[in-house]
């Protein structure tokens, strides 16, 4: 696998950049702003990009920013965002852009547990979708919405569907058969007015889009 | 407490404060006050009164000495007395101000007390008298008249009905002397209100210059606080958060080679379990500080984001759009630190947090169902909000009775 990191502090960037050889991933450029980050995509081609969120110059969301523009250009881009903080607009609109799949939106913090980060990039690059924990948890505490619906069983569930993970890992973490992790999403689909179908990304895709409705 | 107080409102309904009732209080209270300035004006007045009583009567030899005696009495009271009245008068009003709900600065902090007759701030307070002692009462006269009408009306309802009128004529008069009891309540509030307009124009001490100097340098202050915390959050982030996050990961790394079993490898987990609480420590602290979703995405998206972290049942109904970036922060510190309050100390789970603009204010109002009974005095985090936002021109309330519920309400001036 071969990737572009955006980075703008130094020490992290070289920090990836050893955790990822360790990895087997290749880092065929390690850049310090957006601008650099978009002519090193256009360049190399790359079968992931991993970007902080805020960069210079102005050190708000041109990681973000140059995510998206790089998903409009090539919408299946791979593309995982690093944050500082839970975001919830800048979660939905990553999310929303190009094809819809293949992003990761994570938490810094993720980053240190080395060997779970690195199957996460692995997911998104293999066109899955992985968001941080800690975002699915603040949208499921809100309860004005059709979540409320779904009993605890179901929300664990959805939450480690929203963070990419199989049936069969997911029967794994919850101790479950894959059957009675299958009949749970189907609860979930029917409660939350989504259409049931057999496609493994397809439905993904209809829980974050139902994921980035609340997010807007 | 000076201006910057906590001032208990006990308000039932929502934005926007109760006018109509509070033109009702201070329309009542407007007869008294005049009736008391009588009182007063009644010694100074009585002489001159007498005088030309006498004047009028008997104006031949002795009498007319006795009226210029009188007189003069009069005069005399009424200019050593008169300036008294009209400061002690001015100062009593100005506080009867408060039932409007506006604060008045006070003289000690706004203006000075006048002490010469070249002073325009005296003369003003004379002419205040004249708007107390015969306007005032001229409308009050009018109301009442409007009252009599209506509280007449069943009288002569009943007169009508012995009288054996035709129907249609009592009902006529029954609906009319009841269709005024609207009409009357808003003149009254109406007229509360002009009063309390034309009140504030007369008596409100003009700020000296001294005094608008001290008004921007503390706003100044407030605002290079404000600068240094975001300049403080920039390097916690910048520098701090980044150097760890990239110890986390050579922690990580570190761990990948040590045999599960050794005890470095406990050592290396504790070390990796540390510094990750670190890191979430450190986010908390930064929020605290400076929050970023505020200052990039502005007041809603950051409530929201507080809604969504906080253990309580929040409810949000924020006004979306951007203000100047102080009145973002004190609006946003209120907030957090309302719903931190709440969550610490009152036994429920509902918040509701609400703002809206009225005219060029922004009013932010957080609501608990919890017990009440919340102190300002205990704590400082209430009483250095109050501060600020009084720096900002503008003012914190708190209302907490014993039962509940806890209402915190920040008004801030937004002109943008």
């Amino acid at each position: 696998m071969r990737v572009v990191i955006a980075e703008d502090s130094v020490l992290l960037r070289e920090g990836l950049s050893a955790m990822l050889a360790r990895f087997q991933v290749e880092v065929i450029a390690a850049v310090g702003d957006a601008s650099a980050l978009m002519s090193a995509v256009s360049e190399h081609r790359p079968d992931l990009v991993i970007t902080d969120v805020r960069m210079p110059p102005g050190f708000t969301d041109e990681g973000l920013r140059a995510a998206v523009a790089l998903r409009v250009v090539q919408p299946e881009l791979p593309v995982v965002a690093l944050s500082q903080y839970v975001q919830h607009s800048y979660a939905g609109e990553l999310l929303a852009s190009g094809s819809g799949r293949s992003i990761g939106y994570l938490l810094k913090d993720r980053v240190g547990d080395v060997a779970e980060f690195a199957d996460q990039l692995r997911r998104v690059a293999g066109g899955g979708t992985v968001v941080d924990p800690e975002v699915v948890r603040q949208l499921m505490q809100r309860r004005r919405d059709p979540l409320g619906k779904l009993s605890p069983r179901e929300r664990e569930v959805l939450s480690l569907m929203a963070q990419g993970h199989s049936n069969a890992a997911a029967a794994r973490i919850l101790s479950l058969t894959e059957a009675g992790v299958a009949k749970h999403i189907g609860n979930v689909l029917t409660k939350l007015d989504l259409p049931i179908s057999d496609d493994t990304n397809r439905r993904v895709l209809a829980v974050l889009a139902y994921l980035r409705s609340q997010s807007d | 407490m000076t201006d910057t107080a906590l001032r208990a409102t006990n308000r039932r309904g929502f934005l926007p404060p109760a006018r109509p009732w509070r033109g009702l209080a201070y329309s009542a209270t407007t007869g008294v006050a005049s009736g008391v300035l009588w009182l007063m004006l009644s010694v100074p007045l009585t002489p001159v009164f007498s005088a030309a009583v006498v004047l009028s009567t008997r104006p031949t030899g002795a009498y007319l000495i006795l009226a210029a005696v009188l007189g003069l009495v009069g005069i005399g009271l009424l200019s050593l007395l008169g300036p008294r009245i009209a400061l002690s008068v001015a100062r009593a009003e100005r506080w009867r101000l408060r039932l409007l709900g506006r604060a008045v600065r006070p003289l000690g902090h706004g203006g000075h007390e006048p002490h010469d007759l070249t002073d325009a701030a005296l003369w003003r307070a004379v002419a205040y008298l004249v708007l107390l002692g015969i306007i005032a009462p001229i409308w009050l006269g009018a109301l009442a008249a409007i009252g009599l009408i209506v509280v007449s009306t069943p009288v002569s309802l009943e007169h009508w009905l012995s009288d054996a009128d035709p129907l249609p004529g009592v009902i006529g008069r029954a609906v009319g002397g009841l269709s005024l009891i609207p009409v009357l309540l808003y003149l009254t509030a109406w007229f509360g209100a002009v009063h309390g307009e034309l009140t504030r124009m007369l008596l409100e001490p003009e700020p000296s210059a001294d005094l608008v100097e001290v008004a921007r340098s503390r706003a100044r202050l407030a605002h290079a606080f404000d600068a240094e915390r975001v300049r403080i959050e920039r390097d916690l982030h910048d520098i701090a958060q980044q150097r760890l996050v990239a110890l986390t990961v050579q922690i990580g790394l570190a761990r990948l080679d040590l045999p599960e079993s050794s005890a470095s490898a406990a050592a290396m987990s504790v070390a990796h379990d540390q510094a990750r609480t670190l890191m979430t420590e450190l986010r908390d602290l930064i929020r605290g500080i400076s929050p970023r979703t505020l200052r990039e995405l502005g007041l809603l998206a950051a409530v929201e984001e507080l809604a969504a972290a906080s253990s309580l049942n929040v409810r949000v109904d924020v006004t979306d759009g951007r203000f100047l970036p102080e009145v973002e922060t004190i609006a946003y510190a209120a907030i957090s630190e309302a719903v931190a309050n709440t969550t610490k100390h009152a036994c429920t789970t509902e918040v509701w947090i609400t703002t809206q603009r009225e005219g060029d204010r922004l009013l932010v109002e957080v609501r608990d169902g919890g017990n009440g009974g919340a102190d300002p005095a205990h704590g400082s985090g209430l009483t250095g909000l109050a501060d600020r936002a009084a720096a900002g021109g503008g003012r914190l309330l708190l209302s907490s009775p014993v039962g509940g519920p806890t209402v915190l309400r920040v008004e801030l001036p937004c002109a943008s």
